[in-house]
């Protein structure tokens, strides 16, 4: 009798065990339905608006209303600085904010894992309408928040009816990015072949084609190995050119069809996106048919040591882990770090600013529990009006395009100041990010794989115009579906 | 204590079946019905009958991954099996250094896939670049080789350790009276070694078939696909079709079911195949 007894009990403490090593996420689950019995108090008094009275340092009333916030990040370059900020609001209010930041390109895997969880994230991000089409079920209306009201443009948030889903927390530009010194020993050459004395006289396509040829013939004079850094075609690692630089032919075209988005296409300016390609892959520091494996980290680092004097990215490349400023070795002052339009040899480009845009949009999930989506816009009205969340943007974020910000919070980094001014002159057009239509990630690998054939020799151009034409038809349609 | 385990016997497979249940049954059968549906998550999936299916087979690229992945096997499991086996024959004739050499060999495989890719890469990039002034993604051959030359590396240490444990096995009696009877070595391996060690060929062939046609961080490592999904195996492009699309998950879940049942009807039809060779000890 007594055996038995011992056996049962062995025989219950072993599974007790075992089942407590599965459930890691038992702890939480009193949490869960605190939440829930938060949330009927927050029914009964039920008042929105009550938010604008509920400033940052009010830390009674939001710790009091029980909701907690969690946030996946989409920037790794700064998902330490999201969690210092974090971790510094919760010392100040109590409320709980987790910040989780995805690897690099997998932020769509990762949402999609983590929102089907009890604990789903309160706040994350979508990059745009098209990533609005596949989110919507968790988007929750913003249009009555504090922080939609402070957007300098409203235009700019996503919307759909009279409701706002997603809201742009920054704007971001992209260009050639030059390393000035390189520049001007060039111009300083006594053989150049071109008239002008300064990378600022580069207006148009032709020129910037004069001048780089010029250079990489003279490459040794100039000590670096190329003009252009490598053209990165890695899986995965080719976004600088089936989405950054295909958005200038798709956003010419678009511009004369007068449409924003459009089922087909028909690549009018393909020859434009040949002559920019051309330019980059045949007067870069690394081969053509070497760039298969190639990353944007290689890129960003032939750049940061000097070996090469141009490279197309954006203002996010200059701070942040893998940035200009953070390479090991790094001889590019911070002075001498300046953009450039990417000149295409489209008619009055000389007009043409860098492409400006965002493909960060905040948005709320309309599935999370009442109270967590209250502290969760609390937190985000606190990111972008406190002090010490404004200092964050602007050295972290770069340009943020609230109205809580003022010219004294421009960005401090070299690029970011610069995608500032370019805004900021009146006499250029900043083209926007039309990419946000392209039709699927599928769309833009294929487009990838083709430029990649094209690069070695694999194919000839047609064949990438003939995928940007068909893939974009036959994408826009299975999506469609 | 007999009667006792008996009758608790359901209590202590419990924990067991539980975690099998959690961690296999149900995802399994829930990967089952999204297959035949639409969804974001696996929370919010609506219905939508064999939709999922007629597109997977009306894709090219999936038709394409199947053939890559089938010529990756065939070769694969003939070169690692061939090789592994070779290398037990002589590591088993007591060299010195057996000990060793056994150790160095197995060591590959305890290395992960991602990051052998990564080596590998590097390692391929070097000579091709030196011999040919191209890279790996130059055309989709060099990928294929590529991988060969990984996993026989990776895999053949770990079947070399299970064709020795085979080889050892086999009684030294039946050997020496091969002898007595004046056969040749070569004779003694034909008909006496590899029948008594044809369970390992039962492992070590299972074991091989699956791996590569399952094959995934590797692949992803090395090329990714690349050039142009030419070299992405089955596994890949599931992962391709779930991903690269706002609203084919259920594309990429319907082939994912489709592989399963590949894999189960391959690997099943080996296992009764080879067993039949089997002889008894």
């Amino acid at each position: 009798m007594k055996k038995k007894l011992v056996v049962a009990l062995l025989s219950a403490a072993m599974a007790s065990s075992m089942l407590m090593g599965c459930g890691g996420d038992s702890t939480e689950e009193p949490n869960i339905t605190e939440d829930n019995t938060e949330d009927t108090d927050q029914d009964t008094t039920g008042d929105e608006e009550n938010t604008d009275d509920v400033e940052a340092g009010d830390d009674t009333t939001a710790s009091a209303s029980g909701g907690k916030v969690y946030y996946l990040n989409f920037k790794p370059e700064v998902g330490s600085d999201w969690e210092a900020l974090a971790a510094s609001y919760t010392e100040q209010t109590g409320v709980e904010v987790k910040v989780v930041t995805a690897a690099s390109g997998t932020y769509e895997q990762t949402l999609k894992s983590e929102v089907a969880k009890t604990d789903a994230p309160t706040l994350f991000q979508i990059n745009g309408p098209m990533g609005y089409q596949s989110w919507k079920d968790y988007c929750m209306d913003l249009s009555g928040t504090e922080f939609y009201n402070w957007l300098n443009d409203k235009s700019l948030a996503v919307t759909e009816g009279d409701g706002v889903y997603g809201i742009p927390y920054v704007v971001e530009g992209y260009g050639i990015i030059y390393n000035d010194k390189i520049m001007r020993d060039y111009f300083a050459l006594e053989d150049k072949a071109v008239e002008i004395s300064s990378a600022t006289e580069i207006k148009n396509f032709d020129t910037l084609k004069a001048v780089v040829e010029d250079m990489q013939a003279k490459k040794d004079q100039l000590g670096i190995e190329g003009v252009f850094a490598s053209t990165s075609f890695k899986a995965g690692e080719d976004w600088r050119w089936q989405t950054h630089l295909a958005n200038l032919p798709f956003y010419y075209e678009m511009k004369d069809k007068g449409l924003s988005d459009s089922p087909e296409i028909e690549l009018t300016y393909g020859d434009n996106f040949k002559n920019i390609f051309d330019l980059y892959i045949n007067n870069s520091c690394t081969d053509k048919t070497a760039l298969g494996t190639k990353s944007v980290s290689d890129s960003m680092a032939e750049f940061a040591l000097g070996k090469a004097a141009m490279v197309q990215n954006g203002n996010w490349s200059y701070g942040g882990e893998g940035g200009i400023s953070q390479t090991v070795g790094n001889v590019v002052a911070a002075e001498d770090v300046k953009f450039l339009p990417i000149y295409t040899g489209v008619s009055g480009e000389e007009s043409q600013g860098l492409c400006v845009g965002t493909e960060n949009y905040m948005c709320i999930n309309s599935q999370a529990s009442e109270a967590d989506q209250q502290a969760t816009i609390e937190f985000v009205e606190w990111v972008f009006s406190s002090d010490e969340g404004k200092a964050f943007a602007t050295e972290k974020l770069g340009i943020v395009p609230f109205s809580t910000f003022t010219d004294a919070d421009k960005p401090s980094d070299p690029l970011g100041r610069e995608v500032s001014n370019f805004l900021g002159d009146s006499n250029l057009t900043s083209v926007p990010w039309s990419f946000v239509y392209f039709p699927s990630q599928t769309f833009k690998d294929e487009l990838g794989y083709a430029l990649l054939d094209y690069c070695n020799g694999q194919a000839e151009w047609s064949a990438v115009t003939e995928q940007f034409i068909d893939g974009w038809a036959t994408e826009k349609e299975a999506v469609a579906e | 204590m007999q009667k006792a385990l008996k009758k608790y016997f359901p209590i202590f497979a419990l924990p067991t079946l539980v975690a099998f249940l959690i961690a296999f049954i149900v995802p399994f059968f829930m990967g089952i019905y999204l297959s035949f549906c639409k969804f974001r998550t696996v929370t919010n999936a609506k219905f939508n009958g064999i939709a999922n299916y007629t597109k997977a087979f009306a894709n090219k690229d999936f038709l394409n991954a199947l053939i890559f992945t089938v010529e990756f096997t065939v070769v694969a499991v003939i070169t690692i099996n061939v090789l592994s086996f070779l290398l037990a024959l002589l590591l088993t004739k007591g060299i010195k250094g057996t000990n060793l050499f056994r150790t160095v060999f197995f060591m590959p495989n305890l290395i992960g896939g991602i990051v052998l890719g990564y080596i590998w890469q590097l390692i391929i990039n070097g000579v091709l670049m030196k011999v040919v002034g191209h890279d790996l993604t130059y055309n989709a051959s060099y990928g294929f080789w590529g991988l060969i030359i990984l996993m026989n590396w990776q895999q053949i240490g770990y079947m070399m350790i299970i064709y020795v444990a085979g080889i050892q096995n086999v009684p030294s009696d039946l050997i020496e009276a091969a002898k007595i009877d004046g056969a040749s070595s070569w004779q003694i391996l034909k008909s006496v070694t590899i029948p008594m060690v044809m369970s390992s060929f039962t492992i070590c062939l299972f074991l091989t078939l699956t791996n590569s046609f399952k094959l995934f961080d590797q692949n992803l490592a090395l090329t990714a696909g690349l050039p142009s999904r030419k070299t992405a195996m089955l596994a890949l492009d599931i992962y391709n079709t779930f991903y690269g699309r706002t609203g084919w998950e259920g594309v990429g879940q319907a082939k994912a079911v489709v592989f399963f049942i590949i894999v189960a009807v391959i690997s099943l039809t080996q296992l009764v195949v080879t067993r039949s060779k089997e002889v008894e000890n």
